[in-house]
Parts: structure tokens; C-alpha cells; sequence
């Protein structure tokens, strides 16, 4: 199919902003009067607040006010709540806000308040709060449990609760031993297939445990939010990763009705799944600035970003894998417990279904449960569960293949997830799959074969390893909205309720509108970024999810401006609407094309008729937010809107394959990666510059959870110790590749008007998991059974003083 | 403080060497105010892309913060505030900096230079800027003003570096995003070195 915008190369709108420093983030913003606020955090990990004296710090000259968790709507646990006083649950926790005319007093002020607090015991290792009798990290338990009862009854705000789970001690002493924990509860099971009938017919088997450490987010904007009230109006200038999405719930946030909330967020330092929906300080910023009636300003500090910018959960595993004598893996099975934090969801579910998308098992089982503690509450990051059971998997099935005489990349071949291939406990369908195809492309590209040949040993001091990894994330959704307004100066205004996080996506799916109006792209003018712009109701920017939804949305809206051009052109030419055609940025008669209006003047036509050509009347299937945006632009041009309701079945998969080389010093325990190749199948290609960006962005983030970052606590006081950016310490120039080399297999799923999936997950995933793997090809097929893998645990290795698995802990060492 | 400066001159003066930022320099100058006896303000010219502003700068302050809250430039960013990341870096006479970490009176003689002063006098990017636009090179973009100056500190000095050089140059510039090679090459561009 040829294109004319997909696939080819643009220059998105903002780019020339961040270059010059004109791109505008949510702390560039100001307003007279404005005054600032900073947090007042929590200093132990357990407990809950006694009492608070504020007096000195309110008679200080420049202090305007206090904000504390009585000024907002009470909230329970397990939920997060925006400041804290009956629970307190980790080092760091926000307990109240302070606002003076500079930062600079809010902060002394903070100095000067007085807090007695109580202390309740603290846990920071789940496996310390699993054993019986052990801590627990909330008074009433350590566990989520859902209440459905209890959410119907409107008891409880979420239908979630704290629960309690123990395991006697053997059982924990048999898991921290790497081995399954006989007759243990869990929290969730599922289970395809016959299990155990299938690992009787498996030739190879191996049975491994597992730890992955969570690891902070690090956006490198420290969140910030500015908040203004005027007539009523609630302006919210934020950090998000997705514009309109999360509206109705910032609205609840903050008290206004949606229809009086204007959140402006035209650019976005990073995100990586922490700001995919509005998270708890914004209600502190907008329901501070509106008891002060003054704009407010909440920006925290980085170390503050490390407590409460979120992180990825940890996990503590064990799996079983079997390979029948073809290569195929028979069964699986698979246990997983996952570290919560303080609040949030673990992710053994989600790492499980990798397993099950990526290797195809003919029967597998998952039991797991998510376990808080006292450490910073955990969230969406890039890929939860997938990318860091990508990171642990990959060098297990190393070692069944190596076992079953395999060479790494013909293991994944055979199991390889094809067009038919079956996911997750029901065993559904998938969109599409090339991903055979990627692994061809990444071995040739990277010259598998060769480098296979190449001598292990490269010095006497150097040795080198080959790995091969893959990555999975689901990678698409429908039934957004799609908004354009076609002007009478013939401007094609095409607007979007996506964010801008730094992935171009926002503009890149809007190309699909322009490719189905057949319109030049320079004729176009995107509409992001601020509620005054009158944006639809689009999907959330996370999850790799922004490109398949949202150039569906984007094709349903080019569409219903196609059909309303045709209906006004065949009203006033004559003939039926199927004779009209489009191109050139007319709607012409296709049988006589002088007989037809340009797109200026179709829109010129849609003004004088009114009714649904130009707003009046609307789809009732559209969002509220979307109606919103089409009542305010209504009279104004040809305006088009329209719900995604085109077939979608099964699930949309993004996939990744990657392979690297690494040169590793037996003397130091670090590495090089020489050579990095990581191959996306994401269906058609939609931005070839964005993709790139978006698998050598994900290829670092696989680079620092393969080697670097890490929470690290105290298990004695609950501190933790590594909140700095150079402690849990993301890649640098010198951590990555001087090159990287990227492809993609450029094949359309059907489900796409344009043939395009999302990546940014996989781009991850794949990159750990091959890390991963070269390692232990490094050191003949060593298995540390964690990440990340550090230069000392390399070296203690070589030294043969090898870590003892049994000691596998989160969060601690 | 000059005696004959009265608070009411003095913020207009404020005001008028940073217009982009006249709300903040007002509540920053009222928060000065309750500063703790015995601190000094000062009134500074200080010479900030080729202009000289005259700006109220408390001894302990940054030039991130003087850049940012009382001139204006918020092109230059905080991403920690504390000498780890580099997005706050400017160049003072031809040194690239952590403006973060920077006390405002130590560059009172030097000529600092922030993403905003490197356009020319007609408008047209500079070659660095140019290049990280073909090569898409930001992501998020909150490292980028930092990026570009630490790559504009290098190609003052080494015109054509090689790949190695330009990553051990920007090596003090964090991005989150992963953006290193995508930057890499823009630099490889801007030196003329990848076409
Ligand atoms: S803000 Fe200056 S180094 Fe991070
Ligand atoms: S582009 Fe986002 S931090 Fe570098």
C-alpha cells in the first residue's frame, strides 16, 4: 500500500520548542500572586500522625497556609492518599503541604512544624511480612484483597481492602531456598492445559527461582503541578503523560466540575507509566490553591520524586519450565510474588502471560500474590511484569535450550509466536504477529551465525557473550473518539486529547487523519496540549497502547468529515453521495471533478447548514469531553467526530527481539555492549524517526534494569538508601552503545486502518532480556536469577564466592 | 543593598532587566524581605546572552534559579537541582556548567550563555539546534536545552569530533528518555561529520 504520511519522516511540531527552550513544562508557568507550596514528608516508615503544631510556622512573615490530609476527602487504605495521617506506610510519605510567597519560606516553615508521631512496626522484604508472625506493613494486614461486596455495598471507595496472608516457615524457608513452597495459599492462580501431564512428556526440565528488584520511575521532571481559580474555573497547568483521558478523575481530585476544569500540559519530562493518570499530589495542588484563592505552585524535589514518583515492583520467583525432545516447550509453571510497595499492584500476572505469549506453552500455570511494604508505592512502569520477567526468563530458557542441545535463537524460532499464537490464562486470540519474521531480521542483521563463531575469550582479561531476548506488551485498544474541524480558510485543524510525552505519538497518529483526507500536512494544524483547545476524549498514553487506538480514532474522524463533505456536495451537484470522491483537498464529483467545492469551501457550506456539518448536533455515542470540545466549536467549520467502533478481536500485540554483544572484564566485573540490535514488530512503520527513538529509548531502560538500577532499604530503620539519581543510577552515555541499530518488520495488522501497533514496552523488554542472556553467556551460562546483575556480583562470581540463590531478596540485600 | 535604592526602585529595576519574569522577581523580591538579619542582596549586572541585566541576587543563590525566576529563561531547566543530571547546564565564558550548582555572584564577570542566546541575531538556529531537529533528537525533551549546550561547549573547542569524543563530552547530560544516540548523531551532524 502506498502512503502519503505513513511511514515517511516529519518534523513534529514541538521539536523547534525543545531545542530553543521555548517548550513550556508545568513549572516554566506562572501567574501573579502566585504563591508556592512544598511537602512536609514523612520520616519513618510505619505509623501515623499524633498531632501537628504549626503555629511558629504559621507566624512566620511570607507563610500563607497549611494543607493537611483533614482539608481533603478521607481515603483508606490500600489507597494511595495525597497526604497521610492515620497510615503512614513509607519514609518519604507527603503529610502535609505548606504554602508561602517563595519556596524558599515554605521550606523553613516546614522546618519549624512540630509532628508527634506514632510508631507501628515496618516491613520492607515481602517475604519478612509473608512468614507467620512476621510484621506487617498496614495494621490490619499485608496484602490487597478485593471486596466485591463491600464496592457494591459503596463500603469501601475502590472494592479493595487490606487483607492478611501468611506462610508457615518452612514454606518461606523452601522459597527463599529456590524451591516451590508445598501447599503455601496464594493470593491468584490460573492455569491452562494439563500441567503435569505435558511436563511428563517434556525431555528437558529445569527449575530455577528468581528476584527482580523495583526501581524508581526518575522522570526527569520532578512532578510539578500550578493551579488557578477564576469564575469558578479550575486552570491546571501538570505533568501528565496523557491529556484528556484522566480528565473526569482530575476533576473529582480537585471538586470542580469537569466542564470547569482546564488541564494545560503542552509538554512532559517523562513519564514512563508514573503520569499516565492524574496521581495524588494534584489534589493538594488544586484544592490548596482554591482555599488560598491564590495560583499555587507544588513542585517536588528530586528526592522526593525518588518517594513518590513511583516505581516498578519487585518480584520473587520460581518457575519450572519443560521442552519436549522437538524444542517446544511443553509446560510451565510458574510462581510469582510481587512487592506492591505501599500501595499499587504487583505484576505477577502480567509477567506470567509474557511467558505464556512469548514461548507458547503448551500448558502452564500462575499462582502469585502481590505483598506490601513499607517502601515507595509501586506503578505502572514501561512494560510491568513483562519486561522484568523478559529480564529473568531470558538466560533460564538459555539454559534449558543449552541443555536440550539448542542453539538460543532456533529455541525461540520454534516457539515463536506466530499469527496463531494464544495468550494468558484464556488461551485468546491475537490481532497478528510477524514476529517470526523479527527474529530472522535481528539474527541477520546483527549477524547471529557470525559472532556465534567468533573465540569466547578475547584477552586474557576480556571475554565476550551473545544473548538473545524478547520483549511483549499489548499494544492497543478502540473505542475513543476522533476530532477534526475542517476551516473555511481550508485548515485542517485536527485535534487530540493525547499527550505529549515525548514520543511524538501525538502528532504521528494524526497523520492517519491527513493520510484518509488525502491532505497535505502542511495544511494541518495539530490542536494538543490544553483544554481550551477543545480536545476528544482520547486513550492514555502508556502501555504502548497510543498508536493503534489512536490512528483509529483519527481514521473514524477523517471519515465522518469525508461523508459530511460528500452529503454536502451531492446536495448542491446533484447525484448520490457514493459519486463524490476526494483528492486535492476537494469533494468532487468523480464522474466530472470541476463539479465540486474545495475543503474551504465545503467547510464555508457546513457553516451555513448547521445541524451535525458544523457541532450542533453530535453523535450521542461521543464522550462527555468530546461533546464538550464539539459544543464549543460548534458554527465554526466542517466538524467531525467520531467514535472508534471499526472490528477489533483478540488482543493487539507489540513485540521486540534484540540481540547484543558484549565484551566483559573478568578484572572489574563491567562490560561493554559493542554491539546492540533490536528489531520491533509493530506492524506498519507510521514514523520511522519516532520508532527509532522509541527502541533505542527502550533499549537504555533495558540497559539500566539489566546492570544498574535498584531499590536499595535499610531493613533496620526502613530508610531508603539510594534516592539520588546517581545511586539508582539510570544509564549514561558511557552505560549504552555508541551505536545502536534498529529495525522494524514493517508488516500491517489487519485490525489498523494504517497497519500500526505501539512498541514502547517491548523496545524495553527485549533489550533486558538480551542483556540478560549475554551475560550469562559470558560466563558459560551462569544464572544469577536477578536483576539487575552488578559489577560486584560479576566479579564475586569469577571469584567463585557465588551468591547463594537461597538469599534472593527484594528491596534488600 | 545601596542605601539610596529603595525597595520600590529597586524591584522596578528588577522588573525592567526581566520582563518575562516581572510576577516572579516581585515575589521573590518580597520574600527577601524576610530573609535572615545580617544576609545581603545585592544588585548584579551580570552578562547573560550578550545582554547585561542588572538582577537582585541573595548571596547563596544559584544561577539556575537567577536564570530562571528573575530573568526569565526557562529554557534552562532543573531536573534535580543538585549537580546530578545536567539539564541545567549553560556555558559561562565558553565552559559548559551546572548553572544548579553554580553561585549567580561567581559568574558576575563572565559572559553566560543559555539555550536562548544561541539562535543568531536574524533568527537561524544554531548548527546544533538545526542538527537535533533533522535528527529528532529529543525525546521528552527536558534534557535538551542541557544537551545542546554541553554539545555547543564541545564544538567550540574540537569542531570535529569523533563519535567517542562527543559522548565523553556530554557525558555529564542525563536523559531518562534514552535519547544518547539520537543526540550523538545530531552532534555527528552539526560538525558536518554525518550528511
Ligand atoms: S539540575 Fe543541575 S545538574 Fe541536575
Ligand atoms: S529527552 Fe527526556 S530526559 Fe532526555
Amino acid at each position: 500500500m502506498t502512503f502519503m504520511h505513513i511511514g515517511k519522516d516529519f518534523t513534529p511540531p514541538d521539536v523547534e520548542g525543545k531545542v530553543t527552550g521555548t517548550a513550556r513544562y508545568a513549572e516554566d508557568f506562572r501567574r501573579d500572586g502566585m504563591v508556592f507550596a512544598r511537602l512536609l514528608t514523612s520520616p519513618i516508615p510505619s505509623g501515623r500522625v499524633v498531632s501537628i503544631d504549626a503555629s511558629e510556622a504559621l507566624a512566620m512573615p511570607g507563610v500563607v497556609g497549611i494543607f493537611t490530609a483533614d482539608d481533603l476527602p478521607p481515603s483508606a487504605p490500600p489507597a494511595n492518599p495525597a497526604l497521610a495521617k492515620d497510615f503512614i506506610t513509607y519514609v518519604g510519605q507527603p503529610i502535609l503541604a505548606v504554602a508561602a510567597e517563595s519556596e524558599e519560606i515554605a521550606e523553613a516553615a516546614i522546618e519549624r512544624i512540630a509532628i508527634e508521631f506514632e510508631r507501628r512496626p515496618f516491613v520492607v522484604d515481602p517475604l519478612d511480612t509473608l512468614v507467620e508472625g512476621g510484621p506487617d506493613p498496614y495494621p490490619m494486614g499485608n496484602t490487597l484483597i478485593r471486596e466485591g461486596a463491600a464496592a457494591a455495598a459503596g463500603t469501601t471507595a475502590s472494592g479493595t481492602a487490606v487483607g492478611s496472608i501468611k506462610w508457615t516457615r518452612d514454606q518461606i524457608a523452601s522459597f527463599r531456598a529456590g524451591r516451590f513452597p508445598t501447599g503455601a495459599p496464594w493470593g491468584e492462580e490460573w492455569a491452562y492445559g494439563d500441567v503435569d501431564a505435558n511436563f511428563a512428556q517434556c525431555t528437558t526440565v529445569i527449575e530455577e527461582p528468581f528476584v527482580t528488584i523495583g526501581l524508581p520511575h526518575h522522570s526527569l521532571e520532578s512532578r510539578t503541578g500550578m493551579a488557578y481559580w477564576e469564575n469558578g474555573k479550575c486552570y491546571f497547568h501538570g505533568s501528565l503523560q496523557s491529556q484528556t483521558v484522566g480528565h473526569a478523575q482530575l476533576a473529582r481530585m480537585v471538586d470542580v466540575d469537569p466542564a470547569n476544569l482546564v488541564f494545560i500540559n503542552e509538554n512532559t519530562g517523562g513519564g514512563f507509566g508514573s503520569k499516565i493518570f492524574p496521581y495524588p499530589m494534584m489534589a493538594v495542588t488544586g484544592r490548596f490553591a482554591k482555599a488560598l484563592n491564590r495560583p499555587l505552585q507544588l513542585r517536588i524535589t528530586r528526592a522526593d520524586e525518588f518517594y513518590i514518583g513511583s516505581a516498578r515492583s519487585g518480584m520473587q520467583g520460581w518457575i519450572k519450565v519443560g521442552l519436549r525432545d522437538n524444542g517446544r516447550v511443553g509446560a510451565v509453571d510458574i510462581a510469582i510474588i510481587g512487592d506492591a510497595g505501599s500501595g499499587g499492584g504487583a505484576s505477577g500476572s502480567s509477567a506470567a502471560e509474557h511467558v505464556s505469549i512469548m514461548y507458547q506453552p503448551e500448558a502452564m500455570r500462575y499462582r502469585g500474590m502481590s505483598l506490601y511494604t513499607n517502601t515507595t508505592p509501586r506503578g505502572a512502569q514501561r512494560g510491568p511484569g513483562q519486561n522484568e520477567m523478559a529480564a529473568v526468563l531470558s538466560p533460564i530458557m538459555d539454559k534449558a535450550g543449552r541443555q536440550a542441545g539448542l542453539d538460543l535463537v532456533e529455541l525461540r524460532r520454534i516457539n515463536a509466536p506466530g499469527p496463531d499464537a494464544l495468550i494468558g490464562p484464556r488461551q485468546g486470540t491475537i490481532s497478528s504477529s510477524y514476529y517470526p519474521q523479527a527474529i530472522d531480521q535481528a539474527a541477520e542483521l546483527f549477524g547471529w551465525e557470525a559472532k556465534k563463531a567468533l573465540p569466547r575469550q578475547i584477552s586474557a582479561t576480556k571475554v565476550r557473550g551473545i544473548g538473545v531476548g524478547e520483549g511483549y506488551h499489548s499494544a492497543g485498544a478502540s473505542g475513543y473518539d476522533g476530532l477534526l474541524r475542517i476551516a473555511p480558510d481550508g485548515k485542517i485543524h485536527l485535534h487530540t486529547g493525547v499527550g505529549n510525552l515525548g514520543t511524538y505519538s501525538y502528532a504521528a497518529v494524526l497523520r492517519a487523519a491527513a493520510e484518509t483526507l488525502q491532505c497535505s500536512w502542511e495544511n494541518c494544524v495539530i490542536e494538543h496540549g490544553h483544554g481550551e483547545n477543545h480536545l476528544p476524549h482520547s486513550t492514555y498514553q502508556g502501555g504502548s497502547n497510543t498508536i493503534f487506538t489512536e490512528t483509529r480514532s483519527s481514521h473514524v474522524a477523517a471519515l465522518d468529515a469525508i461523508r459530511k463533505m460528500k452529503q454536502i456536495a451531492a446536495a448542491d451537484f446533484g447525484g448520490a453521495v457514493d459519486d463524490y470522491s476526494i483528492g486535492g483537498e476537494r469533494v468532487f464529483l468523480s464522474s466530472d471533478n470541476s463539479k465540486g467545492y474545495t475543503y474551504a469551501e465545503v467547510a464555508q457550506k457546513a457553516i451555513e447548514l448547521g445541524g451535525e456539518y458544523s457541532g450542533q448536533v453530535f453523535a450521542e455515542d461521543l464522550n462527555d469531553t468530546t461533546k464538550r470540545s464539539v459544543q464549543a466549536m460548534q458554527g465554526t467549520g466542517l466538524i467531525a467526530a467520531a467514535k472508534d467502533t471499526l472490528p477489533k478481536t483478540g488482543t493487539t500485540p507489540g513485540f521486540a527481539v534484540a540481540m547484543v554483544e558484549i565484551e566483559l572484564d573478568t578484572e572489574t566485573g563491567k562490560f561493554d555492549i559493542l554491539d546492540y540490535t533490536g528489531i520491533a514488530e509493530c506492524g506498519t512503520i507510521i514514523h520511522p524517526k519516532g520508532l527509532r527513538q522509541a527502541m533505542n529509548g527502550g533499549g537504555v531502560w533495558g540497559f539500566g534494569m539489566a546492570a544498574y538500577e535498584r531499590h536499595v532499604y535499610d531493613p533496620q530503620n526502613g530508610l531508603p538508601a539510594n534516592v539520588g539519581l546517581y545511586q539508582a543510577k539510570p544509564p549514561t552515555y558511557l552505560d549504552v552503545p555508541l551505536h545502536m541499530k534498529s529495525g522494524a518488520t514493517d508488516m500491517p495488522d489487519p485490525q489498523s486502518p494504517v497497519g500500526s501497533r505501539g512498541i514502547g514496552e517491548p523496545s524495553q523488554g527485549c533489550a533486558v532480556a538480551a542483556l540478560m542472556s549475554a551475560i550469562s553467556d559470558a560466563l558459560d551460562g551462569h544464572l544469577f536469577n536477578r536483576t539487575p546483575v552488578t559489577a560486584d556480583m560479576i566479579l564475586n562470581h569469577i571469584a567463585q564466592n557465588d551468591f547463594n540463590t537461597g538469599d534472593l531478596k527484594t528491596n534488600t540485600f | 543593598m545601596n542605601p539610596k535604592l529603595t525597595r520600590r526602585r529597586f524591584i522596578k529595576g528588577v522588573i525592567a532587566s526581566g520582563a518575562a519574569a516581572a510576577s516572579t522577581s516581585l515575589w521573590y523580591s518580597v520574600s527577601g524581605q524576610n530573609r535572615p538579619a545580617g544576609s545581603v542582596e545585592r544588585l548584579l549586572s551580570i552578562n547573560v546572552n550578550g545582554q547585561v541585566r542588572r538582577v537582585d541576587v541573595s548571596p547563596q543563590e544559584t544561577l539556575a534559579h537567577t536564570l530562571r525566576y528573575k530573568l526569565g529563561l526557562t529554557g534552562t531547566k532543573l531536573g534535580c537541582n543538585r549537580g546530578e543530571c545536567g539539564s541545567c547546564t549553560v556555558l559561562a565564558d565558553d565552559v559548559n556548567i551546572y548553572a544548579c550548582s553554580t553561585l549567580t555572584h561567581e559568574v558576575k564577570n563572565k559572559a553566560v550563555l543559555t539555550v536562548e542566546g544561541l539562535r543568531a541575531a536574524d533568527g537561524t538556529l544554531h548548527p546544533v539546534q538545526a542538527a537535533f531537529i533533522e535528527e529528532l533528537s529529543p525525546q521528552c525533551g527536558f534534557c535538551t536545552s542541557g544537551q545542546i549546550m554541553s554539545a555547543v561547549a564541545l564544538l567550540n573547542t574540537n569542531p570535529r569530533p569523533t563519535r567517542e569524543e562527543a559522548r565523553q563530552a556530554l557525558s555529564g547530560n542525563l536523559c531518562r528518555c534514552g535519547a544518547y544516540d539520537h543526540y550523538l548523531n545530531g552532534v555527528m551532524r552539526a560538525s558536518g561529520q554525518l550528511s
